[in-house]
């Protein structure tokens, strides 16, 4: 029941038992909790950073989509636009041709009438000679009455 | 065997030795062999800890080890990689050898009688009902105050503590007075107030125990016996609140007066 020589074993006991008990129990284990702690840490703030990236990848991905449906409406209004022009210049075209088609078969036809006329003009002057000389029963001299044959030619 | 002889029976240390040279065997060996399970343990646990994902009994000890920790954290100042485990060796050998207490009175003295075949073989089993074992932790840790009080403070400082405080300096020889009783207290507190309530719960489990025993005789056995079992339930379901607290007490305290020692604004 009183102090003795027990109170000296029971110091060194719990001296040594604190060593030990630092030795195996508390360094490996408060290490071991230490480092997974910062595991943890480390892993919340990589997901943090992770979550971030991907609002930073999403609203890139959202311009770079805004970017390619302008181009893409620039495109299609430059192609509307050329092939309203495509269309405009082949009807253009289309009258140009039309018109001068038009012009050379007027000409032709000019020319086709004004040959037939020339035709007529040399024989309505020969019938009318031949004519003529039939009625009068003999030659008559074309020279003498070129004058009147040409008046007559004339008048057609 | 009366009523007396039972109790100081009970309460007899099975010793080796004379006078101050006295070894109490029971407490030496008990508190040695509870320490060296808690190795044993450590041990064992040590050879597959898991950092990812620990299983039921590595669990267990981490909530310990962080219980202490967060205690730690709470009332010590600064840091000093020796007041955690320390901290912790009190908490886990404290609760182990309080623990003694909750094993039937009766039973290791009893089998201690059968195996030496000595019936009147003393064994007082828990520890802590022993002050030298009390008194050698409260005096560890009281070396540790004032080694750390001169370590942080430096001599100048610690005597300064002795000589102004608490009361400024007019009143030297008062302070000299109150410091020395407020330093020596701390180990006596430490240590009587985990050895008187051991020792209190332990002659309650006694007296429990005798309501069976000596008061029972003949046909009163029917009314004693299950009385004695009710209150022996009551007494140790209370008893492992008490042994917990003790032990808690006893920690947070020794880390509180570390703290203490390690605050320079004295």
């Amino acid at each position: 029941m009183s102090i003795n020589a027990t109170l000296l074993i029971q110091i060194i006991a719990f001296v040594l038992l604190i060593w030990f008990v630092n030795k195996v129990l508390w360094g490996p284990l408060s290490k071991l909790m230490e480092d997974r702690q910062k595991k943890i840490a480390d892993g919340l703030s990589a997901a943090e950073k992770g979550k971030h990236e991907l609002e930073l990848a999403e609203q890139k991905a959202k311009e770079v989509l805004k970017d390619a449906k302008a181009q893409a409406q620039n495109v299609l209004s430059q192609a509307e636009k050329r092939g309203s022009e495509i269309v405009e210049d082949a009807k253009v075209k289309a009258t140009e041709e039309a018109e001068r088609i038009k012009a050379a078969a007027q000409a032709e036809i000019e020319q086709e009438v004004s040959r037939a006329r020339e035709q007529l003009r040399k024989e309505v002057a020969s019938i009318a000679v031949s004519g003529a000389e039939k009625i009068l029963g003999k030659e008559v001299n074309a020279a003498a009455h070129n004058d009147m044959l040409e008046a007559l030619v004339k008048q057609i | 065997m009366g009523t007396v002889e039972y109790i100081q029976h009970h309460l007899t240390n099975n010793t080796i030795g004379e006078g101050f040279w006295t070894f109490n065997m029971d407490t030496i060996i008990v508190s040695f062999l509870l320490g060296a399970l808690i190795i044993f343990v450590s041990a064992r646990l040590g050879k597959q800890l898991e950092t990812g994902t620990p299983g039921g009994f590595q669990n267990f000890v981490e909530s310990i080890l962080d219980f202490v920790a967060t205690n730690v954290r709470d009332a010590f100042p600064g840091h000093n990689p020796l007041i955690a485990p320390l901290a912790l060796t009190i908490f886990i050998w404290v609760w182990l050898m309080n623990f003694m207490d909750l094993i039937p009175v009766d039973l290791l003295p009893w089998l201690f009688q059968m195996i030496t075949g000595d019936s009147h073989a003393y064994l007082k089993v828990v520890p802590t009902t022993d002050l030298n074992t009390t008194l050698a932790m409260a005096l560890t840790v009281f070396a540790l105050i004032l080694y750390f009080n001169i370590k942080i403070k430096g001599v100048g400082g610690f005597i300064k503590m002795f000589l102004f405080h608490p009361f400024g300096k007019f009143f030297i020889p008062v302070n000299i007075v109150m410091t020395f009783i407020e330093e020596i207290s701390k180990p006596l507190s430490l240590a009587l107030r985990l050895f008187g309530n051991m020792f209190a719960g332990e002659l309650v489990f006694l007296l429990i125990a005798l309501i069976g025993g000596t008061l029972a005789v003949g046909a009163a056995a029917l009314f004693w016996a299950p009385l004695q079992v009710v209150l022996d339930l009551g007494w140790l379901i209370f008893h492992l609140l008490v042994i917990t607290l003790q032990a808690f007490i006893f920690m947070v305290l020794t880390i509180v007066y570390l703290g203490m020692a390690h605050d320079e604004g004295h």
